[in-house]
């Protein structure tokens, strides 16, 4: 099976979607520049300016008019440089795309897919990993794509997609390398999946924090414990069942979230959880999440933010002695 | 498409019924809402009728219409059904979107009403998007986006205005400009004055300014502009001066503006205006004027019967259209 990068996975979906006429990507400087990652590179050149478009730095009308395009038959990707920058683009993200289709009664569908960045580690306002609050919004759709293979299998479902899709891709994970099969495939929004299987606890996760829980997964393992670790691939819809399958098993179950903890998405599957399988819990729901202050710049507070194995297994030994 | 500027008496007739349809539709929304069978917001568009009367029809059937939340008037005008409407108003499942829009959210796709939308400026990106798919489908459509002078202070219209003209995109920018925003008056928010057209320039988008409340000039005026735009020229900018007679939502009583204005302004009432200036001229006759209204007062009394009959949304219903 061939194995490639994320970036490549994000790209080959890129160029499959643009076969349909109906497909044009926009963003800023996804032209000549290639993309701030590089995943539009060389796109220009293979399929000209009026499918790949340079716009202005002005994310309101480049979120804004990817929403009208959809709604005028066209089948827009937008990219937004980084999530942070979606900040300047909410009104138009939650206010308008995610409510067309319910306000209008089911006139209007914007099958609009935006694409963003999150996470990284460029300091305060470049850092931040904002696609659990999109998550928390009825009408958006939020794919989290960690490895190769999900992030090709997601953008072919997005492209499907009659309704507003966000996906989040992460910063340092562009060069991730993964088997992606040539045969046809899709990823569908609302379907998790356990990357290792265990029996003695469960960590969930999603983006990078899967690559720490399976790192977590391997210190258990030496200690002759056995974790199962659930990447999430999207979070809205979220695959709720897999999480509750899975500690209805092990019993035990920590929620691993790069994001703030305070109102963050963690807290969300917390509540699940316990809403649903407090009977089967043998201590309380974990959670392990990005410190409650802005990204440091210094490389070694930046570190101490950002959830780590070595926290992760603290919280671990505290709650269930592991 | 060029008006003529001599209209014919079925014209004139026409142009009469709908300024008056939407003025008592307005003022039976406000008693409907003293009653409590319309809630939340409800702005009325009573006093800038020749606005959406004079521009609308200069339009074709397939071109796109995007509002604001004042947008009874632009959706009667496009042809929406009152009955609709106003079932859509007391939040029935007969409404233009089931009573899940509202008034500041009606939406009728068929007719080629792409919505009201209720955040100041909101809509001119979408709008500006509209206009791209038809621009890159090679499609014969104008879209022409409504909005109000608060609008012109927000980073949305530059974005908008900056990307259209860039692009050379087909949309008609028309500024209903009523002199204020919720309560604050354009001289007290707007660095560039009253004429607020002006703020098109530094984009280098052709902008000019008409008298809002005299329905011949606006018609000739957005005639005009729809007619560039569709002749593949880019965007073009219009201001309407205007002045709405009532406040800003029923919540407001308007006690901000001195009564000497609103006396000013109420001279110039667009629907007496048009209707003395036709009389005089030949085109319309007390007898037609009374059956105009007396049309008008049955289609009113049978859209509220509608509405007042229509049920209310099925509570299975809530989640119809969430998909995620």
């Amino acid at each position: 099976m061939p194995e490639m990068t994320i970036r490549e996975a994000i790209s080959k979906g890129l160029r499959e979607a643009l076969t349909d006429d109906r497909v044009f990507i926009m963003g800023e400087d996804v032209g000549s520049y290639g993309g701030a990652y590089a995943v539009t590179k060389g796109f220009l050149e293979e399929f000209g300016p009026q499918r790949i478009m340079d716009t202005p730095i002005a994310e309101s009308v480049m979120v804004g008019a990817g929403v009208g395009a959809a709604m005028g038959g066209m089948k827009p990707i937008v990219e937004i440089m980084t999530i942070n920058f979606m900040l300047l683009a909410l009104d138009q993200l939650v206010n308008h795309a995610a409510k067309m289709r319910y306000m209008s009664n089911g006139q209007i569908e914007v099958p609009v897919v935006i694409r963003t960045v999150t996470g990284g580690q460029l300091g305060a306002t470049h850092s931040q990993n904002f696609e659990g609050w999109f998550a928390s919004v009825p009408g958006l759709k939020v794919a989290v794509p960690s490895t190769p293979y999900d992030a090709l299998g997601l953008i072919r479902s997005s492209i499907k997609e009659r309704d507003p899709v966000v996906i989040a891709e992460h910063a340092m994970l562009y060069g991730a390398k993964g088997e992606v099969p040539d045969e046809h495939y899709e990823v569908p929004f609302g379907q998790a999946k356990i990357r290792r299987e265990g029996k003695d606890i469960t960590l969930v996760a999603h983006l990078r924090m899967v690559n720490v829980a399976l790192k977590v997964a391997d210190q258990l393992a030496e200690k002759g414990k056995e974790a199962e670790v659930i990447d999430l691939r999207s979070l809205r819809p979220l695959d709720v069942d897999t999480v509750i399958k899975s500690v209805k098993k092990t019993n035990r179950v920590v929620v691993i979230d790069e994001n703030w903890q305070t109102g963050g998405f963690a807290g969300e599957l917390v509540s699940s959880i316990q809403e649903t399988a407090f009977d089967h819990l043998d201590g309380p729901v974990g959670r392990v999440c990005g410190l409650d202050v802005p990204a440091p710049y210094s490389r070694k507070l930046e570190a101490s933010v950002v959830p780590t194995p070595e926290r992760v297994m603290e919280t671990i030994g505290q709650l269930y002695g592991l | 498409m060029k008006v003529s500027p001599k209209l014919d008496k079925s014209q004139v007739q026409e142009l009469y019924r709908q300024m008056q349809l939407i003025r008592q539709f307005e003022e039976e929304c406000s008693r409907l809402y003293m009653q409590g069978k319309i809630r939340g917001f409800l702005h009325l568009y009573i006093g800038e009728e020749a606005v959406a009367v004079g521009a609308i029809p200069t339009l074709k059937p397939q071109d796109y219409i995007v509002s604001h939340y004042r947008d009874h008037g632009h959706a009667l005008v496009r042809g929406l059904d009152p009955r609709a409407v106003m079932a859509e108003l007391m939040g029935k499942a007969t409404g233009t979107s089931g009573g899940r829009g509202g008034s500041m959210h009606l939406f009728d796709v068929s007719k080629g009403f792409w919505g009201g939308y209720a955040i100041v400026g909101g809509q001119m990106p979408i709008a500006v998007g509209l206009a791209l798919s038809a621009k890159l489908k090679k499609e014969d459509r104008v879209t022409v986006c409504f909005f109000g002078d608060g609008a012109v202070n927000e980073g949305e219209f530059h974005e908008s205005l900056n990307l259209a003209a860039l692009w050379k995109l087909p949309i008609v920018f028309f500024l209903e400009n009523n002199l204020y925003g919720m309560g604050s008056h354009v001289d007290k928010t707007h660095a560039v004055g009253r004429d607020l057209y002006l703020a098109a320039d530094p984009y280098r988008i052709p902008a000019a300014q008409v008298d809002g409340m005299d329905l011949l000039a606006v018609r000739e005026a957005a005639a005009e502009a729809v007619e560039r735009v569709r002749s593949g020229g880019g965007p073009v900018f219009l201001e309407a001066m205007t002045y709405r007679f009532r406040g800003h939502s029923m919540a407001d009583p308007s006690a901000y503006r001195e009564g000497s204005e609103v006396d000013l302004w109420a001279k110039k009432d667009p629907i007496l205006t048009f209707k003395e200036k036709m009389q005089e001229d030949g085109l319309l006759s007390e007898d037609e004027i009374a059956e105009i209204d007396d049309e008008i007062k049955e289609v009113i009394e049978d859209a509220v019967r509608f509405g007042d009959e229509s049920p209310e949304p099925d509570l299975d219903s809530v989640y119809e259209h969430v998909y995620a």
